[in-house]
């Protein structure tokens, strides 16, 4: 980031134009913001609850001079922020990270929870230029499945997996499951994941053993988003600077790390 | 975090799980690090500060900085750092705790920096550094609401430059003690000015957000080509050299 950028990308405020339920614990905010209008898939903004605090969030959609972020409620921001309707004023700052590359050919989406949200993005971009698009969704239960009917526009019935952990709906399994069967089965020129990080390790394994390539979104603990804090650490990386993408090549280097430990509020480490 | 017009306004707070833990993180960076360590201390009392920096020192720390400025943690860094009785018991009693370099990072937020600097450098400080952020604040206009949950926090980069290099200035005017300098360091320029003014080191940190890590290369580089230019051997040969009268 240059200067010039970091001095153009700081918060300004916004109205929210619309606020969708996606599920029981999921709602979309759509804002406009010329910035981040235009950002890839993959990248991230700040959103600035006025009053409360200030929670990255990745972009589930970006067109037309509006943005969308996808928000699970997990603590006092996002229950703040869920509370807001259309009409009311956040922060936004932002965009920050890097995107997922475009790829050709095969490619396999595995979305976990809302981590479905920037691979939906992805999707929507990858679909005409891709030979074939597959996507494998999971999550908790059937409400908590994300984007379904988007998915099913951009998928067919065989390109999208779903699987659901109580076996409401799709495949009763964990989202990881049907990787092995399908990966041995299926070329694949670029594998892409978003999700729970116990869940990117497990694909990142399995993407190993058969040494294809990988990008993985991950998340962390943010608090600057420009890579000061160091809140967001993983190895030699800042997810929220060096990511929150990144290759096979660099979670190889993150290993002793990824889906095992996080840094927690007071910079100590905890388990994931 | 505000980012600002010419600089950052952050509330962070000092986030760290203790001394304890970081204390093995000291230790690791030691087994790869082959360039001094300085460990950055606070505390919320005078023992305290002494007891941190003797763990700090003892997993391997070279030298220790004594943060008295933070602004935007309540009951510590900023009152001590802008009370010289205060100050000069936390850095007695460091030094006679530590057997290595006491530096003390000082405060901007106070009527006359040169006070502290006395205090600090009469309760036996090696070194000090000037300075820490200045405390700010940044308001909404749409929501009128202050855009930090703390409201207030400390502002860095750029914006606050030409105040560091007067404390530099002024405290190198008064006193032989070594300055590290800090506040708004962007480029190999900003570095040369706080070298003549009269620090013989300097800090960054802000600039990380603007240039990423590759900034402390394209500095020491800078800095190289300008003594090459002007036929210095050192900075030593530099420092303090805009007091000449």
């Amino acid at each position: 980031m240059s200067a010039s950028l970091i001095a153009a990308n700081t918060l300004r405020t916004t109205e929210i134009v619309q606020v969708k339920t996606e599920s029981p614990t999921v709602k979309t905010f759509i804002m406009p913001d010329r910035l981040c209008s235009k950002v890839k898939p993959g990248q991230f903004l700040m959103l600035w609850i006025p009053g409360v605090d200030e929670i990255p969030l990745s972009i589930m959609d970006a067109s037309n001079g509006l943005v969308a972020v996808s928000v699970k409620q997990v603590g006092d921001a996002t229950r703040h922020l869920h509370g807001l309707k259309a009409g009311e004023t956040v922060g936004i700052r932002g965009p920050f990270g890097n995107s997922f590359t475009e790829s050709r050919g095969r490619v396999l989406l595995l979305g976990g929870g809302t981590g479905t949200a920037p691979l939906l993005f992805l999707a929507k971009q990858l679909s005409a230029k891709t030979e074939r698009l597959s996507f494998v969704e999971g999550a908790k239960t059937k409400d908590e499945l994300l984007f379904i009917r988007e998915l099913n526009g951009i998928c067919n019935e065989k390109s999208l997996i779903t699987t659901t952990e109580d076996g409401t709906y799709g495949l009763q399994c964990l989202v990881t499951e049907p990787l092995s069967s399908l990966l041995d089965r299926e070329k694949f020129d670029m594998i892409y994941t978003c999700g729970p990080e116990v869940m990117v390790k497990k694909i990142f394994e399995l993407t190993e053993q058969r040494k294809l390539p990988l990008e993985a979104s991950l998340e962390r603990l943010m608090r600057c988003g420009i890579g000061l804090c160091g809140s967001c650490v993983i190895g030699k990386y800042r997810v929220c600077r060096d990511g929150p993408v990144f290759t096979a090549a660099q979670l190889r280097e993150v290993k002793d790390e990824l889906g095992i430990s996080k840094m927690g509020f007071d910079g100590s480490r905890i388990p994931i | 975090m505000v980012q600002a017009k010419s600089g950052l306004i952050n509330a962070m707070g000092l986030p760290n799980p203790g001394i304890d833990v970081y204390a093995e993180e000291i230790k690791f960076s030691k087994t790869v690090l082959r360039i001094p360590l300085i460990v950055s201390v606070f505390g919320y009392s005078a023992d305290e500060y002494a007891t941190v920096a003797k763990k700090a020192v003892d997993a391997g720390a070279d030298a220790v900085e004594l943060n008295v400025s933070c602004p935007h943690v309540k009951q510590t860094g900023a009152e001590i750092g802008q009370s010289p009785k205060l100050l000069s018991e936390v850095v007695q009693k460091v030094k006679a705790a530590v057997n290595k370099p006491l530096i003390v990072k000082l405060s901007p937020n106070v009527a006359d920096i040169t006070v502290i600097a006395q205090a600090a450098v009469e309760a036996g400080a090696d070194a000090l550094t000037a300075v820490n952020t200045l405390k700010a604040m940044a308001i909404d206009v749409e929501t009128g609401r202050p855009i930090l949950s703390n409201i207030k926090g400390g502002l860095s980069g750029p914006a606050i430059k030409p105040i560091a290099l007067r404390c530099v200035y002024d405290i190198h005017e008064e006193f032989d003690v070594p300055i590290i300098g800090c506040g708004g360091i962007t480029d190999w320029r900003d570095a040369v000015e706080f070298f003549l003014a009269g620090a013989s080191a300097v800090q960054v940190g802000t600039a990380i957000a603007l240039e990423d890590t590759e900034v402390f290369q394209a500095i020491t580089k800078g800095v190289e080509v300008y003594m090459r230019k002007k036929h210095y051997r050192s900075v030593k040969e530099i420092v303090g050299l805009a007091h000449r009268s």
